[in-house]
Formats: structure tokens, sequence, C-alpha cells
């Protein structure tokens, strides 16, 4: 298995969540419409003589999402038409963008998934971003019997194609990589990124070298129709297996586009897609250029994304470890929520030697903090209750202790024997007897007082 | 008028290509005949290929416009009905546009 | 006949209450009656007693104050949308199309006043220059009923030509106006590409249409142009440069001294002796006006029609994938055999391998027709033209070869990649009484400029008043 090195890369599409469509103002709310066809014009319906104009937020969004993924943004853009044919896009041609997008030469860092040695288990890898691109999404087709019904309600619906280098080389980086984008993408707030209804659409495509060999190989393999981070990574697995194999044999695997099938988690030839494309790109003579201003370009900022709010979690006074800090800031809510509470109690008298920030991001983990107590003065009130030092009843604590030692000699005796951990268990059962009224720091001051002595 | 060039052929598999890439579908004559046609017109038009365009930019329109775009408003005023969306369609059933099945998956 | 007048003269009529709207409509559907079926303009006719009906309710709203179009009987070329009323592009791939929605050019005309009674033949998506290219039969020319009457729209222009209707929308893409106004002894004016919304024009070459005035003068076209000129949101290529008050500015000849350029190479080989005889006797006329004459060049020229004629059918085969026959219309087996040529021509000059031989060189060298027609209005005000190479065709002689048709746009292919506009007007008469037509072309949005001109010629001259013998026989 280590001759082989896979090449994997994306191609992701994201709708976004504008009022109206890209190229026309009918409403964009097609997975919520009631009834197929209710939000059509002549636009987006393709009829004879209607015209493009562009929508300003959803040049703005793909500029954003650019940014927020490191990219260039091009201060000369504009729109080019795809031409193909299928019942789905009603002119017969897509208005996308060809050979200057909105953005491009990003990158993505991920953590690395996969490590040769231990040590090196927190080493970042950057993916880059080759482009991001707005373009308009087609109808949508249902298969009934003899018929292919079509709807048009998503047809025009503002679509960003995010596509990356091919620099993936394992399954475990991509879903790593797509759970970060669609965090990223969550958090700009440009789309609802729903994978099951289609919103934030994966397209790997897969090729196998041997591991020697420096250059590309000459095929590679489109999966679609997939629409979870898990599947994506079952598919690539699948991908990577199959092109082994046919390697194995001297033979090269046909440059195709497949289709995943979730029931058997593997894929299946589309061959009807496989006629040769031709897509005669030329620029839309629809609509004019765009040019960008350095000024204008400037003025679209970036929101604080995951990673800048765990760069805040890991500095003073949270101090927390990385994977809290992590956890923490995937979402602008919970850690904004974090941060209310944290500078309600860490200051707090009773609070002293504790570390309250390792103590809330666990809280607000592990127990429901932020479901419990949504809002942050009674969550602070809970907080500084649950973690205070309890006042122990040292002459309680005494009795309970010997009842303890008496009814786990066993333990006791692992302890003596150099078993350090068996007084974790004795401290456990006298909190127990104790019925939680103690500090667990005084109970093991206090064992251990009493173990020493024996 | 009819200057004399050099006559390119298109071969029958260039015009059943291009015809496939247009969505048509020709008869075995008109294959012929534009394969005819087209050869003309297109050597007529390959004295382009003498005008000297180094360093020339590409002209895809003239309007020297930049940046028309529209705010992201809904125009109600403009939206179909589902009945006027239909209203010209070959075939419709349930709201939805009907055509032959097509391979998908 | 009412028809004979000036749409000026007609409003201050309607204003002093001479006349009726609806003896206009009368007076219209009288003619339409008499030459429809030998000169087959229409495509579709409104109903003669809606119309009348419609023309009626404006003789009662007439108000003060109302648009100099109010209560005017007008015609479209049938590449415009029109609500609720069938639209073709004389093509059977609509041969059943009704339109949801309007075009932006019809709604300013019917939010004027104007009376739309019918859509007009021309050749299918605007794909030739003689009218025969049409699914609904050819349109034959009144002068002589053996010729074609231009193209592509001509419909339009017969039914200004023979009084069928006040004014005319027409479209031009590389001559589509000026030809048949040329063949048809009418005024017809392609405008800067951008001047009028473009919304709702069924699109030959999206970035060659135009959208423009056909009607009997100068002066009547700069009517019309005020009333569809300017900005439209649903169009991001209309232009947002201000409209001028075209029919004032005819008065007010601002500018001293006009010069007239004219190139050589437009008036070399292949062009008509008798065109260019009549047309250089004009040149005196302009000097009656105090214009100078001077002669120019253009090298380029002889590029012009690869030019029109690699992205003319690479953008009509974009434009024309729409029809697939599923959300309306017929399918693709119902073009007819001219349009599936450009089609297949625009797509192999798209198509990868040919892109930057044809597609892309041609888009070059439209770069350098921009520059040379920028250099050639430095020299000059407004530069002098022929319209067609030759008088009016035989029916059936242009169809025969392909190229042919093409050689028949030579001298207004070349305006329409570069966007100026050109006035069309009549400039004499053969000896075979077949009318003669010259162009004005002038630098972006000149359309003031150019009317003027054509306003001060045609009251200098008669050529624009003579009407087809068919006409004076019943008169």
């Amino acid at each position: 298995m280590t001759k082989y090195t896979p090449v994997i890369g994306l191609e992701i599409h994201i709708e976004l969540k504008t009022l109206s469509k890209t190229f026309c103002g009918c409403r964009n709310d097609p997975f919520n419409a009631k009834e197929p066809n209710i939000y059509t014009c002549p636009v987006c319906l393709g009829l004879p003589g209607a015209l493009p104009v562009p929508n300003k937020k959803a040049i703005e969004w793909t500029m954003l999402l650019g940014k927020a993924l490191n990219c260039k943004i091009n201060t000369v853009s504009k729109f080019d038409r795809k031409h193909y044919f299928y019942p789905d896009l009603p002119k017969g041609y897509q208005i996308s963008q060809y050979d200057e997008p909105i953005a491009s030469q990003g990158w993505v860092k991920i953590k690395n998934q996969i490590s040769n040695s231990k040590d090196k288990s927190n080493e970042e890898k950057k993916i880059r971003i080759h482009r991001v691109h707005l373009e308009e999404d087609t109808g949508k087709l249902m298969h009934s019997g003899v018929d292919t019904l079509i709807d048009f309600n998503r047809s025009g619906v503002p679509l960003v194609e995010v596509v990356t280098e091919a620099d993936f080389d394992n399954s475990d980086d991509v879903k790593a990589f797509l759970i970060k984008l669609h965090n990223i993408i969550v958090n700009l707030g440009v789309s609802d990124a729903n994978m099951e209804k289609g919103s934030m659409r994966l397209e790997p495509n897969i090729s196998v070298r041997k591991a020697d060999q420096k250059t590309l190989p000459s095929y590679k393999v489109e999966v679609k129709n997939i629409n979870s981070f898990n599947f994506v990574k079952k598919a690539i697995d699948y991908e990577v297996e199959r092109h082994i194999e046919i390697l194995e044999r001297d033979e090269i695997p046909t440059q195709e586009t497949r289709g995943f099938v979730e029931k058997t988690s593997s894929t299946v030839s589309q061959r009807s897609k496989e006629e040769a494309h031709d897509y005669r790109y030329f620029p839309e003579p629809d609509i004019p250029p765009l040019e960008f201003e350095q000024e204008y370009i400037d003025s679209i900022k970036v929101p604080e994304l995951a990673d800048d709010r765990k760069q805040t979690l890991m500095q003073a006074p949270h101090n927390l470890e990385e994977n809290l800090a992590e956890n923490v800031s995937l979402s602008k809510a919970v850690t904004d929520y974090y941060l209310s509470v944290f500078t309600l109690t860490h200051s707090h008298p009773e609070l002293s030697g504790i570390n309250v920030a390792k103590t809330l991001a666990n809280l607000i983990l592990n127990k429901k903090l932020f479901q419990n107590y949504p809002d942050p003065q009674e969550s602070a009130i809970y907080v500084i209750e649950t973690i205070k030092p309890k006042k122990t009843d040292m002459k309680l604590l005494g009795s309970l202790i010997e009842r303890v030692i008496a009814s786990n000699k066993k333990t006791v005796e692992d302890y003596n024997r150099g078993k350090e951990n068996a007084i974790m268990y004795l401290v456990g059962q006298v909190m127990k007897e104790m019925k939680g009224k103690a500090d667990p720091l005084k109970v093991k001051e206090a064992l251990l007082k009493k173990l020493k002595k024996e | 008028m009819k200057k004399k060039h050099s006559k390119l052929i298109l071969t029958s598999e260039i015009i059943t290509h291009v015809a496939r890439l247009a969505h048509l579908k020709l008869t075995p004559e008109l294959i012929l005949s534009f394969q005819d046609q087209l050869s003309s017109v297109i050597s007529y038009m390959s004295k382009i290929q003498s005008v000297n365009t180094d360093g020339v930019p590409l002209t895809s329109q003239v309007t020297k416009l930049t940046n028309v775009w529209r705010e992201d408003k809904i125009d109600e005023d403009r939206m179909f009905t589902q009945a006027q969306a239909l209203q010209n369609a070959k075939k419709s059933k349930n709201g939805y546009f009907v055509v032959k099945a097509i391979f998908s998956e | 006949m009412l028809l004979d007048k000036s749409i000026q003269e007609l409003h201050a009529g309607l204003t002093k209450r001479e006349f009726s709207s609806e003896d206009l409509v009368r007076e219209c559907y009288l003619n339409i009656e008499k030459y429809q079926t030998k000169l087959n303009a229409f495509i579709t006719l409104v109903d003669k007693e809606k119309a009348l009906q419609e023309a009626k309710q404006k003789d009662r709203d007439f108000k003060p104050g109302v648009s100099k179009l109010y209560g005017l009987p007008y015609v479209l070329k049938d590449a415009y949308i029109s609500e609720d009323m069938r639209t073709t592009a004389a093509s059977h791939v609509l041969a059943d199309f009704i339109p949801p929605y309007d075009s932006t050019v019809n709604k300013k005309l019917k939010k004027s006043g104007a009376i739309l009674i019918g859509k007009m033949n021309m050749d299918a998506w605007g794909h030739g220059g003689s009218s025969e290219n049409t699914d609904f039969g050819p349109v034959k020319n009144p002068w002589d009923t053996s010729r074609v009457a231009g193209g592509s729209s001509g419909g339009p222009a017969v039914a200004i030509s023979t009084r069928m209707a006040v004014f005319a929308i027409g479209e031009d893409t590389g001559g589509s106006i000026r030809n048949p106004a040329a063949w048809c002894n009418i005024t017809g004016l392609k405008v800067t590409y951008g001047r009028v919304s473009r919304y709702g024009t069924i699109a030959y070459a999206s970035s060659f249409d135009t959208v423009g005035p056909m009607a009997k003068t100068a002066e009547d076209c700069a009517v019309v142009l005020e009333a569809i000129a300017g900005c439209d949101p649903y169009d991001s290529t209309s232009s947002p440069i201000p409209t001028e008050k075209y029919v004032d500015l005819l008065k007010k000849n601002t500018r001293n001294k006009i010069v007239i350029g004219v190139p050589s190479e437009f008036f070399g080989k292949g062009l008509d002796l008798e065109i260019k005889t009549a047309i250089e006797s004009t040149h005196k006329t302009f000097a009656s006006l105090g214009m100078n004459i001077n002669e120019i060049s253009m090298p380029l020229f002889d590029y012009g029609l690869p030019v029109y004629y690699l992205i003319g059918p690479s953008e009509t085969s974009s434009n024309l994938a729409r029809y697939d026959g599923i959300r309306f219309g017929n399918n693709r087996e119902k073009f007819s055999q001219e349009t599936m040529r450009r089609i297949m021509m625009g797509t192999y000059a798209l198509s990868a391998g040919y892109y930057d031989a044809y597609y892309k060189k041609a888009q070059k060298v439209r770069t350098l027709f921009i520059r040379e027609y920028e250099k050639a209005l430095a020299e000059c005000d407004v530069i002098l033209m022929p319209v067609t190479p030759t008088p009016p065709s035989k029916i059936g002689e242009l169809l025969t070869d392909p190229l042919s048709i093409l050689l028949a746009d030579i001298y207004t292919s070349t305006q329409n990649p570069v966007g100026v506009p050109s006035l069309a007007l009549p400039a004499g008469f053969t000896k075979n009484k077949l009318p003669i037509g010259m162009q004005i072309v002038g630098p972006m949005f000149s359309e003031s400029l150019l009317l003027t001109i054509g306003h001060l010629y045609q009251q200098k001259t008669d050529w624009h008043l003579r009407k087809p013998i068919l006409v004076f026989n019943k008169d």
C-alpha cells in the first residue's frame, strides 16, 4: 500500500443565501418553496429576450469567501458563458467565470490528520485554493417513470465554486479541510452550507500515482452526488483502492465522472455524462466586466473566524489548551458565551486558585452549560456555585476516611505497593460518602496524611 | 467581389462533431451541403488571419461600462405565477415542466 | 392620406381634433387590407376591431400634454417580445409562443399611448438581409414585388413604405434596419449600442444588437427615439449617458461647419454604379447646406465581413441554445437551414482548436476596427457610405449562395462590432425606379448629429416623400 500516493483535489459548490437570485430579482429560497416553478421570471427561465443583471451582494460575498480563504481578489473580473445542453439548464449555457475569477491563489491551513511520527502530530498542512468564482445554479430534475420533471425555482441561485489544488494525499485531510471550510462559510453567514439539501456540494477528483513518480497522473476521476463529509471520505477511500487495483494490473483507470452510492459506499460510472465536453466559453456580452478598486476590495471585511478566536483563547488570560480552544472557537456564539461568562467569573474571590478558563470550557463542551444556562449572568452564578471550593466538615471527614480505608483494604494495599492512581479511587469513595460536600483537594490531602501514618 | 481563396475543407467528422455540440440533428444530405457551404464561408472568413493583431486586446463588448449590478432585492413585479411560467410549455405536470426521461445517475 | 403626414403633424392634428386616432387606425387597416396579401409584411396582425376600440379609447382619453406618439398606430419587428401577443422571430420554433412579459421598448411605447397593431415579418432570428429566410413566407418589395424588401427588418420597412403604420421598431445587428430602409425608401436609425434597451429583444448577436426606429423621415425617427432611448435597469449594457432632446435639436444646428468623410474603400469594386453615382451626387446637396466633403481612408474595410460573420454567428450559436422546446416553443429541428448554418458556423468558430484562429482573432480585429473608426471620426464629423452594394435582389436570388447573402451586408456590418450609430435614408432611385439608400455614420452617441444632418438633407430633397407605385394607384 505504501507504493502509491493518492492525488486528490476538491471542487466545492456553495449556494449563497442572498435574498434574490444571481442575475434577476426572483426569490432565492428554493428549499422552502411550497410549489415548483413559483420563483421564476424571464431571466431565470431563459425566455427569449431576457437579460441578466448581476446581484452586487452575490459578488461581494464571493469576494468575502475568497478573502476568508486567503485568496487574492482580482481587480479585473468578468462573467463568461459556459455551454452545454441539459434540461435543467434553461439558456443552454451557464453564466460562470472562466479565466478571470473573482478570487484566486488562496490557502487554508489544516491540522495534519495522518503523521508518520507521534511528535509531529500537531503539524499544520497548507491546502492551496486554486480559485473562487461566482456562477448560477441550474434547475432541479426529478425522475418520475417515463418522465423527467423540471423545477426552475433553483435556476439562477448564486453558486460559488471553490476549487482547491490537488494538494491532498488522504481522505482524512480532505474531511478535516471540508469541516474547516464549512465552518468558515457558516461563520461568514453567506450560506446555509447544508449538504443534505444540496446547498453545499462536494466533488473530489481523485487519481493515484506511484510513490516514486514525480509527475501527476495522466487521468483523474471526478465523483459526484456526495452529501456528507463522511461520504467524501468513503468515496475517496473506495476510489483510491479501485485505482490501485487497476494500476497493479498495469492498466490506467479511465478518466470519467462517477457517482457515489450510499448503500454500498462505492461509486459507479456515470456514462451518460461522458460525452467529450467542449464548453465553448466566451465573455458574457450581456454583462459589462467587473473592475474593483483596491479601496473597495479593502472595504469588504472578513469577520473574526474560528482560527482567530482559537488564537485568542490560547493566549492569556485564557491560556486554553489547543484542543479546548479549538472546540470552543468553532462557533462564534459559543465563543462569545464563553467570553461573557469568563469575564463574570474569572476574578471572583471564591475561585482563586482555580483554572476557571479550563473548567468553564469543559462545562460548555461537556455539560451543555450554554443550552442549560443561555443567559451569561445566570450561568456565571451557576458556575461559581458549582466550581468554588466546598467547605469541608473536617470532623466528619476524619471518621469517613477511616471507614473508607477499612472497607477498601485491597485498594489501600495497591496504593502502598506504589500504584499511585489508587488514591483517586479512594478520594472518590470519600467524596461519595460526603455526598459531594467537600473539597476534593482537601480530601486527597487528608487521605495521604492518613495513609502515610499507617 | 468574390476573391479566390484556397478553400479550406471541413470534413464530415468535423461537421458531425459541431452539430452534436450545437445540439442539431442533421440529415446526411444536410451534413453534405453544410460541409460544402461552411467550407466556402470559413475559407472566405479566413482572410482575417492576414491581419496583424500582435499585442491587440480582444473586444467582447463596446459599452465601456464596468460594475453594472443591482442591489439584492426581490423583484416581485417581474416574478411569474406558476401558471405563467408553464403557459408555453409543451408538457407540464403538477406544476413541473416535463421532458422524456433522461439518464441521470 | 393622413399617414403621409409626419408624426409632429399628426400629433398637432390630433391635438386640434382635426382627425382622430381612430381615423389613423382605420387608414392603416385600409392599407393593410390592400397590400398585406401581396407583400406579406405582417406575421401577426392585431384584430382590427380591437385596435379600433383602443383608438377610440385613446381619443376619449386625449389630454393636452400627452406624448407625441399618443394615439399613433405602430408595428414591431417580430423580434420584440410583446406580452400576451404571439412573438415568433419569424421562426417555426416560436410559432405558438405567447410571451408572459413585455420588452422594454414595447412597454415604453405603450406607456406613451401609441397603439400596437402588428408584429412584422423578418429573416428568422435576424439571420439574413432579405426577409426571405422566414418561416412565414418572404416579404416582397413594394417598389417591385418580384424583389426582396431587404432585411432582416423587411416587414417593418414595408409597413412604413406602404403606410400600414405611422412608425416601426426595427432591430439592427449588421444592417437589419438600414438595409430594408434603403431598399424600401424609408428612413431608419441604427442607434449606438446601449442607447436603447435590448430587454425583450430576441437576441441575434448580443454585443451587436441594437433597437431603433424606422419611419418616413429623420424627424420622425427623432420623435420615436426620444420615446424609447435611455438606461434600463433590466439591461446591464444600456447606457447611463443621458438622452437628448432629439427633436428640438433638429432645429439647432450647433456646429458651424460639418465635415463629412467619404472613405474611398467603401466606393470601390463591388458597388453598383448607379448607387455610387446617386450617393456622389448628394455631395452637392450637402455642400449647399454648408457642409464639407473630405475623402478619408478606412483600409480595414475588407476585413469587416469576417469580423461580423465570425462573432455574430458565435454569439447566435449561444443565444439560440435556449430553444430546446421544453419551456416554450418547438424543438431545434424547426430551425431553418440558414439559421442552422449560422449556429454551425458559430459553434465551429468557438470550438476547441478553432477558437483562437476564429473567435479570438475576430475579437482582436474588432479592436482594430474600433480604432479605425476613432481615427476616421477624428478627421471628420460623420462618414457617408452606401447601405447596400446593389439594388434589391430578385426573390430567391440570394438564397442560392450563402456567401452572396453575406456580401449584401458588406457596408452595414462594420458599424455593429464597433457600436457606432448610423442613419440610413433615401438618396435616389435607379433607372428602374428602385430605391437607393445612403448611410451617415457618426461617433458613439451622436444620434442627434446624425438626425440633424438627415433632417437638413430631407428638407432639401424629396426622395423620402416618394411612395411605391402600389400606393399611388389606390390613392
